[in-house]
């Protein structure tokens, strides 16, 4: 098994007729690596997916894997094996013949093949179920076959399509940790794509969040969630609180913009803004539920807000509190399970307060919808 | 409310008779003729059990060899059918969805073109062909076999194609994309993934493929040639009249059906029966297993009965013998026909007795009229004193003018044993 093969896409795009897919996309994802394409539904990241599978050419731009260029090579033909979003299992073969149905097509023999599928049904702890169909096993068995099959064929780049997407929380979350745990044993490098932001920053050595064909953003995950170099970044991954205004001024990293409803605000500027924001300039200030705080002092600052409290929810260990600000701005905050009094009472007069580094201001731009 | 209830189960029930009867009461009737004696398939009167029908399919030459050239077109037609049927379910997958709609309505003309027209034009087309490629007369182009074979091909291909196609659209285009991802050429991910998976589709399409191309009579007769195929021998024997050996042959293919319907059912419920227990589904599409799958399998226990029913028939079709049957009905027959004559006599008799007693002043006929040789064509068999035998024996001379006939016509010349009864009256 060669160990840590690169994928890079230049200047990739992908046109379906008038329709662009993708746009200049150019990722470089280093070998060995865990990368996760994260976007809403339609953005194009499957599609990226399947270019560098081989199921579709590039319209425009090169997919390189190992530094070789793959146009012109099949899928059958590419270091790649893909796990489908609805896995794929061949239904009529059994488990052992799925597993190995790439030594098949090499023509290797039958008790070669089942001493392999015995091997790899241990690794993934299905040991004694190789009679069985398909559809006789759960879904996170069928989703650990479906690895399987794709690691006997010994790829370079694994590739993932929402593969954990079918299957209830906890078994998710469960299979978010083996995933990552077998990528770390095999070494090879994993292509993940996800609309799920939870499973794009738990695995992922790299993220990149794709808009609508562009790449937003390519970064680990924490600096995803807390320097997003986009509006559509800083809204699509977690949840923020959005406050449109104009920079009223500039200092070092910090920007004060005034927002018509909440008055003046401080936040630090988003690496990706410095130097190009501008006094006077439309822009936006992201405040993460849980970055806000129950202020004590509740004389006026530019880090603290007044709100009356709309409801709360109870999520077990969080509570999210929904408020409203001058002239009926929605703010979500959300406040650690420790055991203290809630603020349930319906207009509960509260002055929020938040810690100026925590709070991100980037030029006005789109955002993701909900 | 109750008597409602009732009245609409009446009525179910009568429906339900009625329905049945009109499917399968030709099928009965049509069977039960096989087994009954008179030469022209008759259910009433019951003659005699003979299963000498059977015989005589057996040895009719144009029967067994039309059943042998239905045989080979019905094979040839369901490898062509299935294969072209397949192509064109496959493209239909493939093609721009734009020409999807077009396409389809091409494909599927064959089926409303009318069988007759697609006979001819097989006929003449490949007639066409065989001349312009310079071939005599009975070249290959012109064999009644491979004439046959594409004709019914051209439309039973279509009925094959809609098979897939229902079939096809529950396949999951990613099976052969993963197929390929793994390494596959293309060649290995048709035959190792999509072919399993057509496979039942593949089995009913050479089952309706061959039934289609058994039963066809319009478009062969045309093509045909020198090999006439089953429909064509029977529709030909039954211009010369039928005898109930084309019965027996129905009930070979009633059989047959039934026997094939309720396997297939068998195994269906066996299948069901295992899942339904419990058993794993890779356990149960393994071969075929027979002692267990009897309990609670209503299709096996019918097919269990049938099958011994035909087996219990055909020891007893060698066993019995018909003969002694058919000697008694023959002999009852000819008792009956005596017994009729003698009652028509008798009634005559009365009848002349009567007229004698009420015109006793009137000249006796027989004894005054003379006999003269031009009394007509009927040889005055109407002459009322003719009906009486005793009489008209005495006075008709046995002139050679007494007509065109013969005198076969006179009542007395019915009674073969005419004679010994009058001297017995």
């Amino acid at each position: 098994m060669s160990k840590g093969v690169g994928v890079d896409l230049e200047d990739v795009c992908i046109r379906f007729g008038d329709f662009v897919a993708v746009r200049e996309a150019n990722v470089s994802i280093k070998g060995g690596e865990f990368f996760s394409f994260l976007g809403p539904s339609g953005c194009g990241k499957t599609t990226i997916l399947r270019a560098v599978s081989g199921f579709l050419e590039p319209s425009e731009g090169r997919v390189m894997i190992g530094g070789k260029d793959m146009a012109g090579f099949g899928p059958n033909k590419r270091p790649t094996a893909l796990i489908f979003q609805n896995l794929a299992l061949f239904p009529l073969m059994k488990v052992w013949e799925n597993i190995t149905f790439s030594l098949e097509v090499q023509g290797v023999g039958k008790a070669a093949r089942r001493k392999r599928a015995d091997e790899l049904l241990e690794m993934i702890a299905l040991t004694g179920q190789g009679d069985k169909l398909p559809s006789e096993l759960s879904g996170g068995q069928k989703q650990r076959v479906a690895i399987a099959r794709a690691l006997c064929a010994e790829p370079d780049v694994l590739l993932l399509d929402e593969p954990l997407s079918a299957l209830d929380l906890k078994l998710r979350q469960h299979m978010r940790t083996e995933l990552r745990e077998i990528q770390k044993r095999v070494g090879i490098t994993f292509i993940y794509i996800t609309h799920d932001q939870g499973e794009a920053l738990t695995m992922s050595d790299n993220v990149a969040v794709m808009r609508a064909g562009i790449v937003d953003q390519i970064s680990d995950g924490h600096s995803i969630y807390n320097d997003p170099a986009t509006p559509f970044v800083a809204s699509f991954v977690g949840e923020n609180n959005v406050f449109r205004g104009k920079v009223k001024s500039i200092n070092g990293d910090h920007a004060v913009i005034d927002t018509n409803r909440s008055g003046d605000l401080v936040a630090r500027i988003a690496t990706s803004a410095k130097g190009s924001l501008n006094i006077g300039d439309p822009a936006m200030m992201f405040l993460r539920p849980e970055a806000c705080k129950i202020a004590t002092d509740t004389s006026a600052a530019q880090n603290r807000l007044t709100a009356k409290v709309l409801h709360e929810e109870f999520e077990g260990q969080i509570y999210n509190v929904f408020l409203e600000g001058a002239q009926g701005k929605e703010i979500k905050m959300s406040l650690v399970n420790v055991g203290q009094e809630r603020q349930s009472k319906h207009s509960n007069e509260l002055t929020l307060e938040y810690n100026p580094d925590q709070a991100v201001i980037l030029p006005a731009g789109e955002l993701a919808s909900e | 409310m109750k008597s409602e209830n009732f009245l609409l189960k009446f009525f179910l029930v009568a429906y339900l008779v009625v329905f049945f009867g009109y499917l399968l009461g030709p099928l009965l009737v049509m069977s039960v003729t096989a087994f009954n004696s008179p030469s022209f398939p008759k259910l009433t009167p019951w003659e005699c059990l003979t299963f000498e029908w059977f015989d005589v399919l057996a040895q009719d030459e144009r029967i067994i060899t039309g059943l042998k050239n239905s045989l080979i077109v019905g094979f040839g037609t369901v490898i062509l059918s299935v294969v072209m049927g397949l192509a064109g379910a496959l493209m239909l997958t493939q093609i721009w969805p734009k020409m999807r709609a077009t396409y389809y309505t091409i494909v599927i003309a064959p089926i409303l073109i009318p069988g007759v027209v697609l006979g001819i034009s097989t006929l003449v087309f490949w007639d066409r062909v065989s001349v312009m490629l310079g071939f005599g007369s009975g070249s290959f182009f012109q064999n009644g076999i491979f004439l046959t074979i594409l004709g019914q091909s051209t439309f039973i291909a279509s009925y094959c194609m809609l098979v897939f196609v229902a079939r096809l659209q529950r396949f999951d285009t990613g099976l052969t994309e993963a197929a390929l991802d793994l390494g596959a050429s293309n060649a290995q991910a048709f035959r190792k993934i999509l072919l399993p998976f057509m496979k039942p589709a593949i089995a009913s399409a050479a089952v309706l493929a061959f039934l289609a191309s058994f039963e066809n009579y319009n478009t062969t007769t045309f093509t045909f040639g020198k090999f006439p195929t089953l429909t064509i021998e029977l529709a030909q024997k039954v211009r010369y009249g039928i005898d109930p050996s084309i019965s027996a042959l129905a009930f070979i293919i009633i059989c047959l059906t039934v026997i094939g319907a309720l396997a297939h059912e068998v195994y269906r419920r066996r299948q069901q029966l295992a899942l339904n227990n419990g058993a794993p589904l890779s356990a149960v599409t393994g071969s075929f297993q027979l002692p267990k799958f009897l309990r609670g399998n209503p299709a096996a226990i019918v097919l269990v009965l049938i099958s011994l029913g035909g087996f219990t028939t055909i020891w007893f079709s060698q066993v019995y013998s018909p003969k002694e049957c058919i000697l008694d009905v023959r002999e009852q027959k000819r008792i009956l026909q005596d017994l009729r004559i003698q009652d028509i006599k008798r009634k005559r008799l009365e009848q002349q007795k009567a007229t004698q007693g009420t015109q006793s002043t009137a000249p006796a006929n027989s004894s005054t009229l003379p006999q003269s040789p031009n009394k007509g064509a009927f040889g005055g068999v109407f002459a009322p004193d003719n009906l009486n035998k005793e009489t008209g024996k005495k006075a008709v001379p046995q002139s050679p003018g007494k007509g065109a006939f013969g005198g076969v016509f006179a009542p007395g010349n019915l009674d073969k044993t005419g004679p010994q009864d009058k001297k017995s009256d």
